[in-house]
């Protein structure tokens, strides 16, 4: 393999590293909630594009960047606690499946909601960053990507901050350690579940609109969900490192899959390869590389 | 023991348990060819025959076995260009055969994509089934092969007759769909009546325990994958052949399957019935909605805004299903013949 062959590869797995932060961006909002009441919500995506077609068609009506920001995030915290309100409390106690078919009727409410509000076009959304490429010993490495990196970095060591420093991420651990625990010593699980919720909510936008200002908001913008999966599924559903690992690995492995696997078979697998990868890592551990075990009692 | 056969042997025949048979039979071999209109059965029970048989499948595998799939159309699209493929390339093949040879192949892929189901449990099973979902629909239009060599992948509905009768009319093609389904059904509703389809039941209610007590969880979870892979192949075929007539792979997407799976939950899971209510529900519920809307708002209510309000009302009703009725509309139904019974006695 020559230098420049050699340039080349790593060039393709830094593209592919950077567009795996990407996927994680999306998984961690699947894991808070996952973490925390045990449902794996199929809604995400779809409130990935509710917050970006909110913010997007804010702007466009003339309202300032910020102020546009503030309003979103307060349309996802009332999102929020209104699912838990109208969805999760009576649904409490049911078993994962019904709650994660619920979450997929969901989706469809929040979508047709999304599109019957705003709109079916396709928005431009410019975050005022930079997309030129630029080269660091030979490699070109997308600023866009570096920048969604960095947020997302910022963003989980936030999130970490707040689970580990405040009163509130006190009770999530809790909560996920052990929900019947949790509620003896009195914490509130509607409550707990409606920030839960929110959180999902906050991630959702700063995915919404990197995601937004990459691909355009637009009704696709709800199927990075199918991105984010089989990432929930390598890292396992209820660890925040795992969604990232896993985001790396499948970003990574998929743009190289895609290089050199591609051309084999006629191109175009990006659509099942991360689903044939999480496969694969299943099958020798069940529950992902980072997730909980689970024990079996009759 | 021979006495007690004997005896039951000369029981009086339970009529009531033939009647409701018997009644659909009657209505779906003498009163619907001779008096349905084109439209009804071109746009309202050929598709709704097919996505029963689907659901009908999928609610073996799903409600009956406990194995969610996400799935459902990418074995649809197995049958229905396995289908295809056994009719173009093998000579004079009778159109029952080449029926089962598709459903064999669904029920092979079936079991390919099941194997994962020996070592993975619940969410992580049902992602693992998207891959067949995704894989499937690729290979479809990625090797032109299969779709004898059609730029866009494309399939169109042979020429189909049995024993010489053309079946390519609109009532011919009912005939067809309607018998498959009759037979397939049957089997179901032997299957799960009998020691396997109880197996079935303890892998979904307690798979440890089930074990336990010696049932092959393996065994039962591969059947499962593969009959039920089975009858939505044949669903695949009936959705493709009789309804359709011409089927790009695009049209098995994750929207079909869904709409399989939100057939099973609206109709009732772990129910036959169910799978027939529910797909009923599904295909008439968007002619209503498009009529009602109209009605209402006039000339608002355009076809992107029935399309979102479909979605919104849909969504809405899953949950309301899973919230207040979670066995469905099979429940209601039930409730219903209930109090009509104590009414009327």
């Amino acid at each position: 393999m020559s230098y420049y062959d050699f340039l080349f590869v790593i060039e393709v797995l830094v593209g592919g590293l950077l567009s795996g932060v990407m996927y994680s961006l999306v998984a961690i909002g699947f894991v808070l909630i996952y973490k925390t009441s045990g449902v794996l919500n199929f809604a995400q995506g779809s409130m990935v594009l509710f917050a970006a077609l909110t913010f997007v068609s804010l702007v466009e009506r003339g309202i300032p960047f910020a102020l546009s920001l503030l309003i979103t995030f307060a349309v996802m915290v009332a999102l929020g606690f209104t699912i838990e309100r109208t969805v999760l409390r009576p649904l409490v106690n049911r078993s994962p499946m019904t709650l994660f078919m619920a979450t997929l009727g969901l989706s469809y409410i929040i979508e047709g909601a999304a599109q019957l509000i705003w709109g079916t076009q396709v928005h431009g959304l410019d975050l005022g960053i930079d997309d030129t490429p630029f080269e660091v010993g030979g490699i070109l490495i997308s600023s866009f990507d570096l920048l969604a990196a960095g947020i997302a970095a910022a963003m989980v060591a936030g999130l970490s901050a707040f689970f580990y420093w405040t009163r509130i991420g006190l009770a999530f651990r809790a909560v996920a350690d052990d929900q019947f625990a949790a509620l003896a010593v009195g914490l509130r699980l509607p409550r707990i579940w409606g920030t839960v919720w929110t959180a999902a909510g906050f991630v959702a936008v700063v995915a919404g609109l990197l995601w937004g200002a990459r691909l355009g908001v637009q009704f696709s913008l709800s199927l990075i969900v199918l991105k984010a999966l089989p990432v929930l599924v390598l890292g396992g559903f209820d660890s925040i490192l795992g969604a990232i690992v896993g985001g790396l690995i499948i970003g990574a492995s998929e743009k190289l899959a895609e290089v050199y696997l591609g051309p084999f078979v006629g191109g175009g697998i990006e659509g099942w390869f991360a689903y044939a990868l999480a496969l694969v890592v299943l099958l020798v551990r069940p529950s992902g590389l980072f997730g909980q075990k689970t024990v079996e009692r009759v | 023991m021979a006495v007690q056969a004997l005896d039951a042997s000369r029981a009086p025949i339970d009529w009531q348990k033939f009647a409701l048979p018997a009644v659909l039979i009657v209505v779906a071999y003498g009163l619907i060819p001779a008096y349905a209109s084109s439209y009804l059965v071109e746009a309202i029970l050929l598709p709704f025959l097919a996505l029963s048989l689907a659901a009908v499948g999928l609610n073996l595998l799903t409600g009956y076995c406990g194995q969610l799939s996400l799935g459902s159309s990418a074995f649809m699209a197995v049958g229905a260009f396995a289908a295809y493929n056994f009719n173009l390339r093998v000579e004079g093949l009778p159109l029952a055969v080449t029926m089962i040879l598709a459903g064999i192949s669904a029920a092979g892929i079936g079991v390919v994509f099941g194997l994962p189901s020996l070592r993975l449990r619940g969410f992580y099973l049902a992602v693992s089934t998207l891959a067949a979902q995704f894989f499937v629909q690729w290979a479809l239009t990625k090797f032109g092969w299969f779709s004898n060599d059609n730029p866009s992948g494309v399939i169109s509905a042979p020429r189909m007759a049995v024993a010489g009768f053309s079946l390519d009319g609109a009532t011919g093609r009912y005939l067809l769909s309607v018998t498959a389904v009759i037979a397939l059904t049957a089997l179901v509703w032997r299957l799960v009546n009998s020691a396997t389809g109880r197996n079935f039941i303890a892998v979904r209610d307690n798979e440890t325990a089930a074990r336990v007590i010696g049932v092959p969880v393996l065994r039962t979870k591969l059947l499962a994958f593969a009959i039920s892979s089975f009858i939505i192949g044949v669903a695949g075929v009936l959705w493709a052949f009789t309804y359709l007539r011409t089927v790009e792979p695009a049209g098995f997407n994750l929207d079909r399957s869904f709409q399989i799976l939100f057939i099973i939950i609206i109709g009732g899971l772990a129910s036959i019935r169910g799978a027939f209510l529910g797909a009923a529900f599904i295909v008439v519920f968007p002619l209503f909605l498009s009529r009602f809307g109209a009605f209402v708002f006039g000339g608002l209510f355009d076809s992107g805004v029935l399309d979102m309000s479909q979605r919104i009302v849909l969504g809405a009703l899953i949950i309301i299903f899973l919230i207040a009725e979670p066995n469905g509309l099979s429940a209601l139904f039930d409730r219903l013949k209930r109090r009509i019974g104590s009414r009327s006695s």
